[in-house]
């Protein structure tokens, strides 16, 4: 039984941590949307639901040993530390050198993580914020006309006598 | 990508987001949430994802945070769960 859970664990649970805490902040989320009764605490939990599914989407760009997917300017510097070196051998042929010597560089696309998820996801983050403002702006004019923000005593309120 | 670092931020998110529904105070929920979003920032930012964590820091921690705080000082405070 102990094996069962050892390669468990080594297997699902460490390598796949990202996943595991993606479903269960989901999960968190869906049940503060259900069952709270306080409209900013649902609020909340819609937030914690964004940002758990932006979590998925930028767990699936990670590459192990990538670093963050800007490409320096290794080519250029390249380029003006052999302009420097020329005219430090000869001034004149460093002027003609200058446009002809161009390398090649090749970059590996495994040393950098993928940023087409990240770019989805900035627009997901935004329409988020634009969401949660508009809910609590609602909210806002709910507490204005009930003065309450609680569900069940709107539901008072709106109709009195019970929920049937 | 550091994992110690990442499962650290992880397990921290948990925490932060019970917190943030099971407090009873609206204000003090809404602060737990600014935590909750600056610690997802930090995470995408060791992620590799640093475009992300620039838009979250700004709006979704910043922006978020802020529009909170002001529907619950122009309401209440008062919560039930």
């Amino acid at each position: 039984m102990d094996i069962i859970i050892a390669s468990f664990l080594e297997d699902s649970i460490v390598p796949k941590f990202n996943y595991w805490i993606y479903v269960i902040l989901m999960m968190i989320g869906l049940y503060a949307m259900i069952t709270k009764n306080n409209l900013i605490k649902k609020l909340i939990g819609m937030a914690i639901f964004q940002t758990a599914i932006i979590l998925l989407y930028v767990s699936v760009g990670v590459k192990a040993d990538a670093n963050i997917p800007i490409i320096s300017h290794h080519g250029e510097k390249d380029h003006v530390e052999h302009a420097q070196n020329e005219n430090l051998d000869s001034a004149s042929e460093a002027s003609s050198h200058h446009g002809s010597k161009k390398e090649h560089h090749v970059i590996d696309k495994n040393k950098f993580a993928n940023p087409l998820p990240h770019v989805l996801m900035l627009t997901a983050i935004v329409v988020g914020v634009s969401t949660l403002g508009l809910a609590l702006a609602i909210s806002q004019k709910v507490h204005g006309s009930f003065g309450t923000l609680e569900e069940d005593e709107i539901l008072d309120q709106l109709r009195p006598g019970g929920y049937d | 990508m550091i994992w110690q670092f990442d499962i650290i931020i992880l397990i921290f998110l948990v925490v932060t987001a019970v917190i943030a529904l099971r407090v009873k105070d609206l204000l003090g929920a809404s602060m737990v949430f600014g935590i909750y979003s600056f610690l997802i920032c930090l995470l995408w930012a060791e992620m590799g994802a640093v475009d992300v964590a620039f838009t979250e820091a700004a709006v979704g921690a910043g922006v978020s945070t802020v529009i909170m705080i002001a529907t619950v000082f122009s309401t209440t405070r008062r919560s039930k769960d």
